[in-house]
């Protein structure tokens, strides 16, 4: 799967969650930018997690901030 | 707590311009702060100046019946168990001063894992200094690195810990959804080892776990199994072992972790096991031996208190009717509670918010009833909740007396 149809996968998925209707970038962050709090974190990768059959422990979560990060990570998982 | 607890960030110049490390915590000041000043009584800093009884203490000056502590069969003050620990303090002193590896483990130490043995019909007992230390010990031990820990979402902060100071991959699912639960155990990579951890009673809306299916379907995914039963133990279940024995699972479950500090009447914390290579977890887990073991007088306090828990039927019974009572009598007045029906002794009433909360929390408090104040970030979902747990030795006339007292706080408040 390549990146440009993760990535569009994963901007549908954040719509529900995206209360403010923030522009999302490369470098938009979950905490900062999006203010998701730890619940809407879980659901929101819940989501994820069904939708690509992977898991993103909390230990992986800790590693990604940004939109950009989280779609790399759900690439280099996707494609294993 | 000093007056120094409520100063905000110091302005001091730090060689190099380093922070204040205790900068971090100036939200949190700021949210005490504004609740103090309107005028309330200091939710977490009460006293009791003298306990009479499970049931009733002098709180910050005023005769108060306790709906707050998690003294769910009133043992406190049972004069077996009193004499128990004056005899132990008498003979073996204030206190062991040492690891149960080295100096730790007297006579009264192996008497409390009998008792615990005999108690759940298990193999293996391992008492800790306190239950969130045998949290923290069984599970960062259990799972390491490469392993997966798979958890309820609303864990108990010593579950949450236990998983921080390991350092397994921690995989969380949605409270009491043994679904998602199972959707992540199914994606767990091949070979990796995996940690199932359930609660039997959550504590902070007294709800319980469907356990019979969730342990089944861990199982089933070659998981091992921890329960922690801390606010079931000695009423929940035939003989008192907690929900996974009320719900027929108990054999499965590999790991029961449970505490002192609730039904049992005083402090420790202890784990539970039938697995063949249990007693080796004494040697390799760091809570458990770098720290000095219970005093004597608490070890054997526990020990007198958990075999009559053992033949505690009528307690039970009476906490069972003081636990229904109460959620059907605030259920009448209007109050919005944290379970449709009473599945443990533990009864939740959801406050609208933080500032209604310490109203309702001082209102009662001047009526002469302490409950719990409990609040982010140890609620789940952001709630406030005045979470009342119930007593064995409550009286029928007291648990009348608490819902007139709830009415008249709650009228006053505006929640009713």
């Amino acid at each position: 799967m390549d990146r440009a149809e993760t990535d569009s996968r994963i901007r549908a998925l954040i719509e529900p969650f995206n209360k403010k209707n923030i522009q999302v970038a490369e470098g938009t962050t979950f905490s900062g930018d999006l203010e998701f709090d730890s619940l809407t974190v879980m659901d929101f990768v819940a989501a994820i997690e069904d939708e690509f059959d992977i898991i993103i422990s909390m230990n992986q979560q800790a590693e990604i901030e940004t939109y950009g990060e989280l779609v790399s990570a759900v690439c280099s998982q996707a494609g294993k | 707590m000093s007056e120094g607890v409520a100063e905000a960030d110091q302005p001091i110049e730090r060689v190099g311009g380093a922070p204040d490390l205790m900068s971090k915590f100036d939200p949190v000041i700021a949210t005490r702060e504004a609740l103090l000043a309107g005028g309330v009584e200091d939710p977490f800093s009460l006293v009791m100046e003298r306990v009479l009884s499970p049931t009733k203490a002098i709180c910050n000056g005023r005769d108060t019946i306790l709906l707050g502590t998690y003294n769910y069969m009133g043992m406190t003050f049972d004069p077996d168990v009193i004499a128990a620990g004056e005899r132990a303090l008498a003979d073996f002193g204030s206190g062991t001063t040492g690891s149960r590896v080295l100096n730790g483990t007297y006579q009264g130490h192996r008497d409390v894992e009998d008792a615990l043995r005999e108690f759940y019909a298990m193999d293996h007992a391992m008492v800790f200094s306190t239950g969130y230390q045998a949290n923290l010990g069984i599970i960062s031990t259990l799972a390491g690195k490469g392993d997966y820990i798979v958890l309820d979402i609303d864990s108990h902060a010593s579950i949450w810990d236990g998983c921080a100071l390991g350092n397994a991959e921690v995989v969380p699912f949605r409270h009491n959804d043994t679904e998602a639960m199972v959707k992540r155990l199914k994606r767990i990579p091949d070979g990796a080892g995996k940690l199932v951890v359930l609660e039997g009673v959550y504590s902070m809306l007294g709800d319980v776990a469907p356990l019979r299916e969730m342990v089944g379907a861990a199982k089933e995914e070659g998981a091992m199994v921890l329960v922690d039963e801390a606010h079931s133990m000695g009423f929940i279940g035939e003989n008192g072992r907690g929900v996974a024995e009320d719900q027929g699972v108990l054999d499965e479950v590999d790991f029961v972790i449970g505490t002192f500090s609730k039904s049992v009447g005083t402090v420790g914390g202890f784990c539970v096991s039938n697995h063949p290579k249990f007693e080796i977890l004494r040697l390799v887990c760091r809570p458990y031996v770098f720290t000095a073991s219970l005093p004597p007088s608490v070890v054997a306090t526990a020990a007198t208190s958990i075999r009559k828990l053992m033949q505690a039927g009528d307690k039970r019974a009476a906490l069972w009717a003081n636990s229904k009572r109460l959620h059907a009598g605030l259920r009448e007045l209007g109050f919005t509670l944290g379970t449709e029906e009473p599945q443990s002794a533990i009864v939740a009433v959801m406050m609208p918010d933080l500032e209604h909360g310490a109203m309702m929390w001082q209102a009662l408090l001047h009526e002469g009833l302490y409950v719990n104040l409990a609040r982010p970030p140890a609620t789940p979902a952001n709630m406030t909740l005045l979470r009342c747990s119930l007593c064995a030795e409550h009286s029928e006339e007291e648990v009348e007396t608490i819902l007139g007292m709830f009415e008249r706080a709650g009228k006053a408040v505006g929640i009713i």
